[in-house]
Formats: structure tokens, C-alpha cells, sequence
């Protein structure tokens, strides 16, 4: 049997996703960003949103998602996303309007944007990669590094009595009564995006039902950050962000 | 039979948001200028109109609200006064940046720092020679009357949108918190998208149709060639904005020997000083810029033949001085008189000044 022969409509089982573009993805091999906009866009797609989607893209590695997902697009400052997509979603309240934020964004130099955005219950999804780095920056410390995790800027290891405590940005807000639905998620095996995807399926219908902000973490690799091969990064990961940042939902209502 | 409405500067400003169509608007409170976020919240215009009023976290978010809304094509504001329109500077840039249309409104007070609440004309140079970061320009109006904070609403927002430009109206505490008679204009509804797509393109990020490629709103360019070119676009924006949109007023100026240059709440007040200057015999005129950038370098420069000196009043240190001074090119002998720190002058300061630095110095 050719090649040829095999490859037909009816025996497919994988392809690329219809909203991802063409363009060639920057991040680094091994990174989570790519599933994750993979997922996203599968989203998008399978709830025949396109129309409906206004994506808002951070500042730091995932700057430039609005080069990848097929939607429109608006880039924020540094941490302003959620109040960006504030005015955006009370401005057009049946938009499915979503943020997608790192660490250094969210969880630093955006705390307030963030919390006043959830406690406001603004109808938005927020999706939050927490890899433990300024990634873009050039690994240095961020609010989620890890005590003793090695960076640029903690050379000897993130310290407590220099740095503080990595800050579990995700139980706050899940304290929060404008949310409706907080997890932290991964994506480092089949079985965990499968999780991810489900996850953030049911962040996008909680905007079509106006419930709310959905917030999903996904905590993730930062391989390039933590010098360590794409399979090391994410051993590394399980091993010692799972523990301090562990998976599950945190509310859902 | 014309609407007249009693109102103080900032409830003119929110009263002219909702007639002229404003969709949202996005504020924190800051004296001097509170009434307009207390105002809009009492008129309950989504009620309305639709229009959206936000009471922000603070001024950063306020002004990131107004970018995304802005980013959406919509007419969304702000409203402010010196400390908070310094945090608004990030914003304010990026939104220059991304060549989106919006109203900045700055109730000026006494600075720096915390400074006082009382009136001051001392944000010129943030108001007109940048502010934030990188090369750019706000379109600055600046109001001397309860009328013009309500007129300049609806003009700013005109032309924001023209030039997709940030818009200022550049105002201070006298002329915020003084009542005075205002016309009011007839209720222009709120564009829909198709009427926004119809006149100014489809740019924003209004959800992506099959017709058209994705809208992404950003001042990002990672090319350097590129980013040059952006640059030079806006440059070429700006010219344009100086050939064709500079407003400024003339009073008693055809026999001026000597001329006041002063903006907003200054002008007011030198109104008066040719008034007493004239009884003396002082032939002085005065010349109010209406636009602060585009600045009415011009029309300063075609009077200089006529001209012996001129005196700018402005409520600092001496800063749109530097503007006069550029446009006469050394031709003719130009002074600053000003009070700061919310003093005001009064119209005999100012014919004193006049005396002292101008005509005996």
C-alpha cells in the first residue's frame, strides 16, 4: 500500500489546528506556550467562536500569541491585560474576551489589574502561565520562583530573607467572590492537556453563560530559563513546582 | 429655543460625554477634577445612552481601560488631574503607539509631587511635548470657560478620530470647579459598529469576520527598519495636525504694540489686564491659543512686525514661554510672568509685569 493510499480523509486523526496560523511559533522548543495556544485555538474552534474572540496578549514570551491564534487581537502593557479586557468586555458583553498572561504580568507588575478585574467578577477569561521566570526578560527571579530556585537575579537561590515567599497568586484569587471558576492545570503529558483543554472549554462557556471570571493556571516549563533539556524541564517541574503549585480545581460554581 | 444649563467646569465635561455619544468612559476620583466621575455615576447614562461609566483601581488601570475600549474603534475618555495623569503617562503612550482615537481630560493642580489642589497651568510641557515615552504627540485643547470644557468634549473626540490620536483637553482647577452658563448641544447617539466601520475603517478589534483578516492592536514592532518607518508616519501625522487644526483667539491685537500670550484660565485673567492696560494707554493685545499642540506659532510670528514684546501669563515656571520664544526667533523681546503652586494671578499683577519686564526692562 502507498503512502498515498493511507492518507485520506477518513483515516485522519490528527492535524493542525484550523485557527493556528501559519506563522512560525518563536518560543522555545520545549516550551508550554505552544500547547497551550494549541489548545486555546482548538477551543475557539470547536465552539465555533472566531467571530465572537477577542484575545488580550501580555507583555514578556507570549507578546507576540496575537501572531499565532487566527482572532483579533489587542496588546496590552505590562500587567494591564485584565483592564484592557475590562473595557473590552463591557463594551461588547457577548465577546468571549480573554486575557492570556505569564507570571511576571500577572503575578507582579499587574497584582492590582488582576484582582480588581476578578473581584469585580468582569466576564473574562484569564489564562495564566506560571513557569517560575521572566522568561522573555532573561530568567530572572519572578513572584512564583521557587525558594532556592536558581535565577538571574537570585544567582544563589531564591531566599527568603532577600526575596520573600513565591507567591501562590492562584489562591488568592480563588478567594475572590467575582470568580467563578479557578484550576491550575498543566500540559506536559497527553493526559494533562486532555485536562487543560477541558478545563478551559468550560472557562469559555462560563463567559457565554455571563458567570463571571474563569481563571486557569497552567503551571509550566521555562526550559531555556531553568537550562535544562525540554524532558529534564519537565521532571523538574513535577518534582518540585508540582508540590508547591499542586494541580486540581480551587472553585468551580 | 436653546438649551442653557447652569454647570460647573467638570459636570459640563460629563454632561457634553453623554450627549456627544461617548461610549464608555474610565475614571478614578482626584480633586480637582472628581465632579466628572460624581456626575457621570448620578446621570446613570447607560440607562441612557448604553454608555459605560467605570469607576477603575486607579489611573493605570483607568487608562488601560480606555485603550482596550479605544482599541474596539469605540469614543472612550478619561478624565484626571496632574498626579493621576502622570500614572496615565503608560498608557497614554502605548495608545499614541497603537494610533488609537480617545479623550484625556487634565483638571490641572499645583505640583510637583502631591502639590496642592489648587489650580495650576504647570503640565504644559507633559501635556504638549510628550509625556510618556518615544516620540509623540496628544492633539491639546485647552479651554478658557465652562462652554468650551463642554464644547472641546465633542471636538477632542472629532478629532481623536480624524487623526487616530489621543486627544487632550488640557484644563486646570479654576475653570473645573467655576460655575458658569453653558449651551447645551442636541443628544448625538452612539455610533454602531457598522456607522464606526462605515466612517473610520475596519481597524479595531470588533471580532474577526471572514471578510477581513485579524485586527491586532498593539505599538509593537520588533524591526527596527520598521519601527523607523512607524515613526516617520507619525511624524508625518503630526505636520499634518500642524497644518491644519491650529485654533487660537485674538483679542484687541489689530493696533497691539505690546501682546499677552497666555492659555485657559490665564487668558481669563489677561482679558482683564488689556482692559486695565488699554486705560493707561498701554496698547497691548492678547493672543489665546486655543490648540496647545498644534501650537499657533504663525499667527505669533505674523505680528512680530507690529510687535515691541510679549509677555506670557501661565500658572508655572515659564513653559509655554519656551514655545513663544522658539516662534520669534529672537525677533522680539519675550518675558514670562507667572504664580505657582495654585496661586493665581490677578489682572493688576499682570499689567504691573507687563510694565516691569516688558516695557521698562
Amino acid at each position: 500500500m502507498d503512502l498515498k493510499d493511507i492518507i485520506k480523509e477518513e483515516n485522519l486523526v490528527y492535524s493542525k489546528t484550523k485557527l493556528l496560523t501559519d506563522n512560525i511559533m518563536h518560543y522555545c522548543p520545549g516550551c508550554t506556550h505552544g500547547v497551550v495556544h494549541k489548545v486555546v485555538a482548538e477551543v475557539i474552534d470547536e465552539m465555533n467562536i472566531q467571530e465572537k474572540s477577542i484575545g488580550v496578549a501580555p507583555v514578556g514570551c507570549a507578546v507576540l500569541a496575537y501572531n499565532y491564534i487566527d482572532i483579533d487581537w489587542h496588546e496590552a502593557a505590562h500587567g494591564r491585560a485584565p483592564a484592557v479586557a475590562t473595557a473590552i468586555s463591557r463594551l461588547y458583553p457577548n465577546k468571549y474576551v480573554f486575557t492570556y498572561q505569564g507570571d511576571g504580568d500577572l503575578a507582579s507588575i499587574g497584582t492590582a489589574e488582576i484582582m480588581h478585574a476578578c473581584n469585580r467578577g468582569e466576564n473574562i477569561v484569564v489564562i495564566f502561565i506560571n513557569n517560575g521566570i521572566y522568561g522573555m526578560t532573561g530568567g530572572q527571579m519572578a513572584p512564583t520562583s521557587l525558594l532556592d530556585m536558581p535565577t538571574s537575579t537570585t544567582p544563589y537561590g531564591r531566599k527568603v530573607e532577600l526575596n520573600g515567599y513565591p507567591l501562590k497568586i492562584t489562591e488568592l484569587i480563588a478567594q475572590l467572590p467575582g470568580t467563578c471558576y479557578v484550576t491550575r492545570q498543566a500540559g506536559h503529558t497527553p493526559a494533562a492537556v486532555r485536562k487543560l483543554k477541558k478545563a478551559i472549554r468550560k472557562a469559555f462557556e462560563n463567559v457565554g453563560q455571563k458567570k463571571g471570571t474563569s481563571f486557569i493556571e497552567v503551571v509550566s516549563t521555562c526550559n531555556s530559563g531553568w537550562k535544562l533539556s525540554p524532558v529534564k524541564a519537565n521532571e523538574w517541574m513535577v518534582e518540585h513546582m508540582f508540590p508547591y503549585y499542586p494541580l486540581g480545581d480551587l472553585k468551580d460554581e | 429655543m436653546a438649551d442653557y444649563k447652569l454647570m460647573k467646569g467638570n459636570e459640563a465635561i460629563a454632561e457634553a460625554a453623554i450627549r456627544c455619544g461617548c461610549d464608555a468612559y474610565f475614571g478614578y476620583p482626584i480633586t480637582p477634577q472628581s465632579e466628572v466621575l460624581e456626575t457621570l455615576m448620578a446621570r446613570m447614562p447607560w440607562e441612557e445612552t448604553g454608555m459605560v461609566v467605570l469607576q477603575a483601581e486607579s489611573e493605570v488601570a483607568a487608562i488601560n481601560m480606555v485603550y482596550g475600549g479605544a482599541g474596539c474603534g469605540k469614543k472612550v475618555m478619561t478624565s484626571s488631574s496632574s498626579p493621576g495623569i502622570s500614572l496615565k503617562q503608560e498608557g497614554i503612550t502605548y495608545i499614541a503607539g497603537a494610533e488609537l482615537p480617545c479623550l484625556i481630560v487634565n483638571v490641572v493642580r499645583g505640583g510637583p509631587g502631591l502639590g496642592t489642589i489648587q489650580p495650576a497651568q504647570s503640565d504644559y510641557f507633559q501635556a504638549v511635548k510628550g509625556g510618556g515615552h518615544g516620540d509623540y504627540k496628544l492633539i491639546v485643547l485647552a479651554p478658557a470657560s465652562v462652554q468650551e470644557m463642554y464644547d472641546f468634549v465633542d471636538l477632542g473626540f472629532e478629532l481623536a478620530f480624524k487623526y487616530r490620536n489621543p486627544a487632550m483637553i488640557l484644563s486646570d482647577g479654576v475653570i473645573g470647579q467655576m460655575m458658569e452658563k453653558v449651551q447645551l448641544g442636541p443628544y448625538k447617539p452612539r455610533m454602531t459598529d457598522e456607522e464606526i466601520i462605515a466612517k473610520y475603517g475596519s481597524w479595531a478589534t470588533t471580532g474577526k469576520t471572514p471578510d477581513r483578516p485579524r485586527n491586532i492592536i498593539t505599538s509593537l514592532d520588533l524591526e527596527a527598519s520598521r519601527q523607523e518607518q512607524f515613526n516617520l508616519k507619525l511624524q508625518k501625522k503630526y505636520r499634518e495636525i500642524e497644518e491644519k487644526e491650529v485654533r487660537f483667539e485674538k483679542i484687541a491685537c489689530d493696533d497691539a504694540e505690546y501682546l499677552f500670550v497666555a492659555y485657559g484660565s490665564s487668558s481669563r485673567i489677561c482679558q482683564k489686564a488689556v482692559d486695565l492696560a488699554r486705560e493707561k494707554g498701554i496698547k497691548v493685545g492678547l493672543l489665546r491659543p486655543i490648540t496647545l499642540f498644534p501650537y499657533p506659532t504663525k499667527a505669533i510670528q505674523e505680528m512680530i512686525g507690529q510687535l515691541k514684546g510679549i509677555l506670557t501669563v501661565e500658572m508655572s515656571a515659564g513653559q509655554m514661554v519656551e514655545d513663544v520664544r522658539l516662534a520669534v526667533e529672537g525677533k522680539v523681546k519675550v518675558e514670562h510672568y507667572g504664580r505657582m503652586g495654585g496661586m493665581i494671578p490677578s489682572p493688576n499683577d499682570v499689567v504691573a509685569a507687563l510694565e516691569e519686564k516688558i516695557i521698562k526692562g
